[in-house]
Protein backbone atom coordinates (compact mmCIF):
# COMPACT_ATOMS: atom_id res chain seq x y z
CA UNK A 1 0.00 0.00 0.00
CA UNK A 2 1.48 3.21 -0.89
CA UNK A 3 1.84 5.15 2.57
CA UNK A 4 1.03 8.72 1.19
CA UNK A 5 -2.08 8.73 -0.56
CA UNK A 6 -3.24 5.30 1.63
CA UNK A 7 -4.50 3.96 -2.44
CA UNK A 8 -3.89 0.01 -2.50
CA UNK A 9 -1.07 -0.04 -5.18
CA UNK A 10 2.19 1.02 -5.11
CA UNK A 11 3.05 0.99 -8.90
CA UNK A 12 3.68 3.97 -11.24
CA UNK A 13 0.48 4.44 -12.26
CA UNK A 14 -2.54 4.10 -10.24
CA UNK A 15 -6.46 4.84 -10.23
CA UNK A 16 -8.65 6.01 -6.51
CA UNK A 17 -11.77 5.97 -5.65
CA UNK A 18 -12.88 9.61 -6.63
CA UNK A 19 -11.43 8.37 -10.36
CA UNK A 20 -8.29 10.69 -10.69
CA UNK A 21 -5.50 8.61 -12.47
CA UNK A 22 -1.87 9.89 -11.91
CA UNK A 23 1.50 8.86 -12.12
CA UNK A 24 4.23 9.39 -9.86
CA UNK A 25 7.57 8.24 -8.94
CA UNK A 26 6.02 7.63 -4.74
CA UNK A 27 9.23 9.71 -3.17
CA UNK A 28 6.41 12.04 -1.68
CA UNK A 29 8.54 13.43 -0.05
CA UNK A 30 10.74 14.91 -2.28
CA UNK A 31 7.92 16.84 -3.85
CA UNK A 32 5.32 19.39 -3.00
CA UNK A 33 2.16 18.65 -3.44
CA UNK A 34 -0.89 21.02 -3.37
CA UNK A 35 -2.36 20.04 -0.40
CA UNK A 36 -4.93 21.97 1.58
CA UNK A 37 -3.08 21.93 4.67
CA UNK A 38 -1.03 24.61 5.65
CA UNK A 39 2.33 23.99 4.78
CA UNK A 40 4.93 27.23 6.20
CA UNK A 41 5.65 27.76 2.36
CA UNK A 42 6.49 31.14 2.39
CA UNK A 43 9.44 30.55 -0.26
CA UNK A 44 9.35 29.42 -3.71
CA UNK A 45 10.75 26.01 -4.65
CA UNK A 46 11.26 23.82 -7.68
CA UNK A 47 8.00 21.66 -8.10
CA UNK A 48 9.17 19.04 -10.07
CA UNK A 49 6.34 16.56 -10.57
CA UNK A 50 4.37 16.20 -13.32
CA UNK A 51 0.96 15.42 -11.94
CA UNK A 52 -1.04 19.02 -11.71
CA UNK A 53 -4.00 17.86 -10.03
CA UNK A 54 -5.69 18.55 -6.48
CA UNK A 55 -6.15 15.77 -4.35
CA UNK A 56 -9.44 15.18 -2.80
CA UNK A 57 -8.61 11.75 -1.21
CA UNK A 58 -7.72 11.62 2.99
CA UNK A 59 -3.54 11.46 3.23
CA UNK A 60 -1.67 10.19 5.51
CA UNK A 61 0.39 12.82 6.85
CA UNK A 62 2.56 10.21 9.23
CA UNK A 63 5.74 11.03 6.79
CA UNK A 64 5.46 14.59 6.54
CA UNK A 65 8.36 16.12 8.22
CA UNK A 66 8.22 18.77 10.69
CA UNK A 67 9.35 22.25 9.98
CA UNK A 68 11.27 24.34 12.48
CA UNK A 69 12.48 27.82 11.99
CA UNK A 70 16.63 28.29 12.71
CA UNK A 71 17.26 31.81 11.43
CA UNK A 72 20.85 31.42 12.46
CA UNK A 73 23.81 33.39 11.03
CA UNK A 74 25.87 30.63 8.86
CA UNK A 75 28.84 32.68 9.64
CA UNK A 76 27.84 33.37 13.84
CA UNK A 77 30.76 30.73 14.76
CA UNK A 78 32.80 32.97 13.04
CA UNK A 79 31.45 36.16 13.85
CA UNK A 80 31.40 35.22 17.45
CA UNK A 81 35.04 34.29 18.14
CA UNK A 82 36.03 38.03 15.90
CA UNK A 83 34.10 39.47 18.86
CA UNK A 84 36.10 37.48 21.31
CA UNK A 85 38.99 38.51 19.59
CA UNK A 86 38.02 42.33 19.85
CA UNK A 87 37.46 42.34 23.00
CA UNK A 88 40.71 40.41 23.73
CA UNK A 89 42.56 43.34 21.66
CA UNK A 90 40.54 46.22 23.27
CA UNK A 91 41.73 45.34 26.95
CA UNK A 92 44.91 45.62 26.00
CA UNK A 93 44.13 48.72 23.85
CA UNK A 94 46.12 46.65 20.57
CA UNK A 95 44.97 48.29 17.40
CA UNK A 96 44.74 45.71 14.93
CA UNK A 97 44.46 45.76 11.22
CA UNK A 98 44.06 42.89 8.37
CA UNK A 99 45.87 43.73 5.65
CA UNK A 100 44.38 42.00 2.32
CA UNK A 101 45.33 42.38 -1.50
CA UNK A 102 45.55 40.60 -4.15
CA UNK A 103 48.75 38.37 -4.85
CA UNK A 104 51.84 40.79 -5.30
CA UNK A 105 50.50 43.90 -4.73
CA UNK A 106 53.08 44.55 -2.17
CA UNK A 107 51.73 43.76 1.78
CA UNK A 108 54.83 42.05 2.96
CA UNK A 109 57.03 44.64 1.45
CA UNK A 110 55.05 47.42 3.10
CA UNK A 111 55.23 45.77 5.83
CA UNK A 112 58.74 45.71 6.13
CA UNK A 113 59.24 48.99 5.53
CA UNK A 114 56.29 50.21 7.96
CA UNK A 115 58.00 47.96 10.66
CA UNK A 116 62.13 49.77 9.80
CA UNK A 117 60.64 52.86 9.63
CA UNK A 118 58.30 53.01 12.75
CA UNK A 119 58.54 49.79 14.72
CA UNK A 120 59.97 50.85 17.54
CA UNK A 121 57.25 53.52 17.56
CA UNK A 122 54.62 51.71 16.82
CA UNK A 123 55.46 48.19 18.72
CA UNK A 124 54.48 46.18 15.75
CA UNK A 125 54.10 42.28 15.14
CA UNK A 126 53.02 40.50 12.31
CA UNK A 127 50.58 37.63 11.87
CA UNK A 128 51.51 36.34 8.48
CA UNK A 129 48.59 34.30 6.67
CA UNK A 130 49.73 32.15 3.28
CA UNK A 131 48.66 28.59 2.41
CA UNK A 132 51.97 27.68 2.44
CA UNK A 133 55.69 28.42 3.51
CA UNK A 134 57.27 30.57 6.01
CA UNK A 135 58.86 33.07 3.58
CA UNK A 136 56.98 35.86 4.74
CA UNK A 137 57.46 35.76 9.11
CA UNK A 138 60.86 35.12 8.22
CA UNK A 139 61.33 38.35 5.70
CA UNK A 140 59.06 40.56 9.34
CA UNK A 141 61.03 38.94 11.36
CA UNK A 142 64.72 39.88 9.51
CA UNK A 143 63.21 43.40 9.17
CA UNK A 144 62.86 43.57 13.24
CA UNK A 145 59.39 41.91 14.53
CA UNK A 146 57.79 39.51 16.35
CA UNK A 147 56.06 37.04 13.37
CA UNK A 148 53.48 34.11 13.77
CA UNK A 149 53.03 32.29 10.28
CA UNK A 150 49.77 30.46 9.61
CA UNK A 151 49.72 28.26 6.94
CA UNK A 152 45.98 27.65 5.86
CA UNK A 153 47.31 24.98 3.25
CA UNK A 154 44.29 24.67 1.25
CA UNK A 155 42.06 27.62 2.84
CA UNK A 156 41.65 30.74 0.84
CA UNK A 157 41.54 33.09 3.79
CA UNK A 158 42.21 33.21 7.68
CA UNK A 159 39.41 33.30 9.88
CA UNK A 160 38.65 34.03 13.68
CA UNK A 161 39.99 30.97 15.12
CA UNK A 162 43.36 30.79 13.13
CA UNK A 163 43.87 34.64 14.78
CA UNK A 164 43.16 33.57 18.29
CA UNK A 165 45.17 30.31 18.06
CA UNK A 166 48.09 33.07 16.66
CA UNK A 167 47.10 35.02 20.27
CA UNK A 168 48.53 32.05 21.92
CA UNK A 169 51.87 32.41 20.41
CA UNK A 170 52.39 35.75 20.62
CA UNK A 171 53.57 38.22 22.50
CA UNK A 172 50.93 41.02 22.52
CA UNK A 173 52.51 44.15 24.73
CA UNK A 174 49.81 46.47 25.72
CA UNK A 175 49.09 49.74 23.07
CA UNK A 176 50.79 47.69 19.99
CA UNK A 177 50.25 47.33 16.92
CA UNK A 178 49.07 43.90 15.62
CA UNK A 179 49.31 43.59 11.54
CA UNK A 180 47.35 40.70 10.15
CA UNK A 181 48.53 39.69 6.42
CA UNK A 182 45.84 37.83 4.88
CA UNK A 183 45.84 35.10 2.30
CA UNK A 184 46.67 36.85 -0.80
CA UNK A 185 43.01 37.06 -2.36
CA UNK A 186 40.60 39.62 -3.16
CA UNK A 187 37.49 37.50 -2.51
CA UNK A 188 37.25 35.24 0.41
CA UNK A 189 38.97 37.32 3.19
CA UNK A 190 35.84 39.63 2.88
CA UNK A 191 33.80 37.87 4.54
CA UNK A 192 35.35 36.54 7.63
CA UNK A 193 35.70 39.20 10.35
CA UNK A 194 38.93 38.55 12.40
CA UNK A 195 38.06 41.15 15.11
CA UNK A 196 40.08 43.80 13.33
CA UNK A 197 39.82 47.56 13.59
CA UNK A 198 39.56 48.00 9.93
CA UNK A 199 40.54 45.77 6.56
CA UNK A 200 43.33 47.68 4.85
CA UNK A 201 43.29 46.72 0.88
CA UNK A 202 46.44 47.03 -0.80
CA UNK A 203 46.21 47.68 -4.42
CA UNK A 204 49.13 48.39 -6.92
CA UNK A 205 49.68 50.47 -10.22
CA UNK A 206 50.91 46.96 -11.77
CA UNK A 207 47.28 45.66 -11.08
CA UNK A 208 44.50 47.36 -13.18
CA UNK A 209 42.44 50.58 -12.47
CA UNK A 210 39.10 48.23 -12.70
CA UNK A 211 40.23 45.89 -9.48
CA UNK A 212 38.18 48.00 -7.14
CA UNK A 213 34.98 47.47 -10.07
CA UNK A 214 35.75 43.83 -10.36
CA UNK A 215 36.36 42.43 -6.46
CA UNK A 216 34.13 45.37 -4.90
CA UNK A 217 33.21 42.96 -1.89
CA UNK A 218 36.54 43.66 -0.85
CA UNK A 219 36.81 47.71 -1.81
CA UNK A 220 33.78 47.81 0.25
CA UNK A 221 34.79 46.12 3.05
CA UNK A 222 38.25 47.93 3.13
CA UNK A 223 37.72 51.19 5.47
CA UNK A 224 41.51 52.41 4.32
CA UNK A 225 42.99 51.41 0.77
CA UNK A 226 47.14 51.92 -0.13
CA UNK A 227 48.08 52.06 -3.23
CA UNK A 228 51.81 51.05 -3.83
CA UNK A 229 53.93 51.35 -6.11
CA UNK A 230 53.30 54.57 -7.47
CA UNK A 231 57.27 54.85 -7.67
CA UNK A 232 56.44 52.90 -10.83
CA UNK A 233 53.99 55.22 -12.37
CA UNK A 234 56.12 56.42 -15.10
CA UNK A 235 56.49 53.05 -16.68
CA UNK A 236 53.33 51.62 -16.47
CA UNK A 237 49.80 52.46 -17.89
CA UNK A 238 48.25 53.14 -14.73
CA UNK A 239 45.46 56.01 -14.90
CA UNK A 240 45.31 57.10 -11.17
CA UNK A 241 42.23 59.54 -11.04
CA UNK A 242 40.20 56.45 -12.67
CA UNK A 243 41.29 54.00 -10.39
CA UNK A 244 40.33 56.26 -7.08
CA UNK A 245 37.19 57.25 -9.30
CA UNK A 246 35.93 53.45 -8.91
CA UNK A 247 37.37 52.73 -5.78
CA UNK A 248 35.44 56.32 -4.48
CA UNK A 249 32.46 54.73 -6.20
CA UNK A 250 32.37 51.25 -4.42
CA UNK A 251 33.28 52.95 -1.23
CA UNK A 252 32.68 56.72 -1.41
CA UNK A 253 34.14 56.49 2.69
CA UNK A 254 37.91 55.14 2.29
CA UNK A 255 40.47 56.69 3.52
CA UNK A 256 43.25 56.50 0.53
CA UNK A 257 46.91 56.31 0.71
CA UNK A 258 49.24 56.20 -2.23
CA UNK A 259 52.67 54.96 -1.58
CA UNK A 260 55.74 53.59 -2.23
CA UNK A 261 56.95 51.00 0.11
CA UNK A 262 60.51 50.30 -1.63
CA UNK A 263 61.13 54.29 -2.31
CA UNK A 264 58.88 55.28 0.75
CA UNK A 265 56.32 58.43 -1.28
CA UNK A 266 53.91 58.78 0.87
CA UNK A 267 54.71 56.42 3.70
CA UNK A 268 54.42 59.49 6.19
CA UNK A 269 50.62 60.03 5.82
CA UNK A 270 50.44 56.26 5.99
CA UNK A 271 52.12 56.13 9.85
CA UNK A 272 50.44 59.15 10.42
CA UNK A 273 47.30 57.31 10.40
CA UNK A 274 48.54 54.30 12.22
CA UNK A 275 49.86 56.59 14.96
CA UNK A 276 46.58 58.05 15.56
CA UNK A 277 44.33 54.63 15.50
CA UNK A 278 46.73 53.43 17.62
CA UNK A 279 45.96 56.03 20.11
CA UNK A 280 42.47 55.54 20.00
CA UNK A 281 42.77 51.56 21.12
CA UNK B 1 35.76 29.52 -3.36
CA UNK B 2 34.73 30.18 -0.18
CA UNK B 3 31.48 28.56 -0.73
CA UNK B 4 32.64 25.19 0.85
CA UNK B 5 33.09 26.55 3.92
CA UNK B 6 30.08 28.01 3.93
CA UNK B 7 28.19 24.99 3.46
CA UNK B 8 30.09 23.05 6.08
CA UNK B 9 29.39 25.66 8.34
CA UNK B 10 25.56 25.41 7.27
CA UNK B 11 25.49 21.41 7.94
CA UNK B 12 27.26 22.20 11.14
CA UNK B 13 24.64 24.11 12.52
CA UNK B 14 21.79 21.34 11.06
CA UNK B 15 23.59 18.49 12.17
CA UNK B 16 23.78 20.22 16.09
CA UNK B 17 20.05 21.12 15.65
CA UNK B 18 18.13 18.52 13.81
CA UNK B 19 18.98 16.17 17.47
CA UNK B 20 19.60 12.63 15.59
CA UNK B 21 16.38 13.33 13.33
CA UNK B 22 16.96 12.88 9.19
CA UNK B 23 16.96 16.27 7.70
CA UNK B 24 14.85 16.06 4.58
CA UNK B 25 14.91 20.36 3.40
CA UNK B 26 17.00 23.04 4.43
CA UNK B 27 16.53 26.70 3.54
CA UNK B 28 19.20 29.13 3.20
CA UNK B 29 18.63 32.93 2.79
CA UNK B 30 21.46 34.11 0.59
CA UNK B 31 21.39 38.00 -0.09
CA UNK B 32 22.51 39.60 -3.33
CA UNK B 33 25.14 41.38 -1.55
CA UNK B 34 26.57 38.74 0.22
CA UNK B 35 29.55 37.75 -1.46
CA UNK B 36 28.13 33.93 -1.75
CA UNK B 37 27.05 32.50 -5.23
CA UNK B 38 24.03 30.43 -5.11
CA UNK B 39 25.13 28.24 -7.55
CA UNK B 40 28.45 26.99 -5.78
CA UNK B 41 26.68 26.79 -2.55
CA UNK B 42 24.10 24.24 -4.48
CA UNK B 43 26.88 22.40 -6.04
CA UNK B 44 29.26 21.76 -2.40
CA UNK B 45 25.69 21.07 -0.63
CA UNK B 46 24.99 17.20 -1.32
CA UNK B 47 29.08 16.53 -1.16
CA UNK B 48 29.48 18.59 2.15
CA UNK B 49 26.13 16.73 3.62
CA UNK B 50 27.44 13.35 2.69
CA UNK B 51 27.88 11.00 6.08
CA UNK B 52 25.76 13.55 8.35
CA UNK B 53 22.16 13.37 9.35
CA UNK B 54 21.83 16.11 6.26
CA UNK B 55 22.98 13.67 4.22
CA UNK B 56 19.85 13.49 1.03
CA UNK B 57 18.43 16.47 2.38
CA UNK B 58 17.17 19.44 -0.45
CA UNK B 59 18.47 22.60 -0.13
CA UNK B 60 16.06 25.61 -1.02
CA UNK B 61 18.05 28.95 -1.14
CA UNK B 62 15.75 32.26 -1.05
CA UNK B 63 17.32 34.98 -2.64
CA UNK B 64 17.01 38.68 -0.91
CA UNK B 65 17.37 41.02 -3.31
CA UNK B 66 19.82 44.08 -2.66
CA UNK B 67 18.23 47.09 -1.32
CA UNK B 68 20.67 50.77 -0.23
CA UNK B 69 19.60 53.64 0.58
CA UNK B 70 20.87 56.85 -0.35
CA UNK B 71 22.93 59.06 2.09
CA UNK B 72 22.58 62.16 0.36
CA UNK B 73 18.88 62.19 -0.62
CA UNK B 74 17.48 59.08 1.38
CA UNK B 75 15.78 56.86 -1.91
CA UNK B 76 15.96 53.39 -2.05
CA UNK B 77 18.18 52.03 -4.71
CA UNK B 78 17.94 48.57 -6.03
CA UNK B 79 21.26 46.95 -5.85
CA UNK B 80 22.92 44.05 -8.16
CA UNK B 81 25.93 44.31 -7.79
CA UNK B 82 27.99 45.84 -3.85
CA UNK B 83 27.65 49.27 -5.50
CA UNK B 84 25.43 50.95 -7.25
CA UNK B 85 24.18 55.01 -8.46
CA UNK B 86 21.06 56.92 -7.26
CA UNK B 87 19.29 58.77 -9.40
CA UNK B 88 20.47 61.66 -7.68
CA UNK B 89 23.62 60.48 -8.41
CA UNK B 90 25.04 59.82 -5.17
CA UNK B 91 27.10 56.71 -4.74
CA UNK B 92 27.19 56.64 -0.72
CA UNK B 93 24.67 53.95 -0.22
CA UNK B 94 23.49 52.65 3.20
CA UNK B 95 22.82 49.03 2.75
CA UNK B 96 19.86 47.84 3.74
CA UNK B 97 18.74 44.93 2.24
CA UNK B 98 20.83 41.94 0.57
CA UNK B 99 23.69 41.13 3.14
CA UNK B 100 21.92 38.43 4.71
CA UNK B 101 23.23 34.42 4.99
CA UNK B 102 21.00 32.63 7.11
CA UNK B 103 19.63 29.36 7.74
CA UNK B 104 15.74 30.09 7.85
CA UNK B 105 14.79 26.44 8.52
CA UNK B 106 14.59 22.94 8.33
CA UNK B 107 12.37 20.25 7.68
CA UNK B 108 13.34 16.67 9.91
CA UNK B 109 11.73 13.41 10.18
Amino acid sequence: MCATCGCGRAEDTHQHADGTVHSHGHDHHDHGHEHSHGHEHDHSHPHNHSHPHDHSHPHDHDRKGETIRLEREVLERNDRLAERNRGFLAARHVLALNLVSSPGAGKTTLLERTIRDAGRELGIEVIEGDQETSADADRIRAAGAQAVQINTGTGCHLDAAMVAGAFARLKLPLRSTLLIENVGNLVCPALFDLGERAKVVVASVTEGEDKPLKYPHMFRASAVLVLNKIDLLPHVRFDVDRFLANARQVNPRQTVFQVSATRGDGLADWYGWLREQRAAA
Amino acid sequence: MHELGIVQQVIEIVSQECAGRRVRRVVLEIGKLSAVMPDAVRFCFDLAAEGTPVAGARLEIVETPGVGRCRSCGALVELLRPFGRCACDGTDLEWVSGEELKIREMEVA
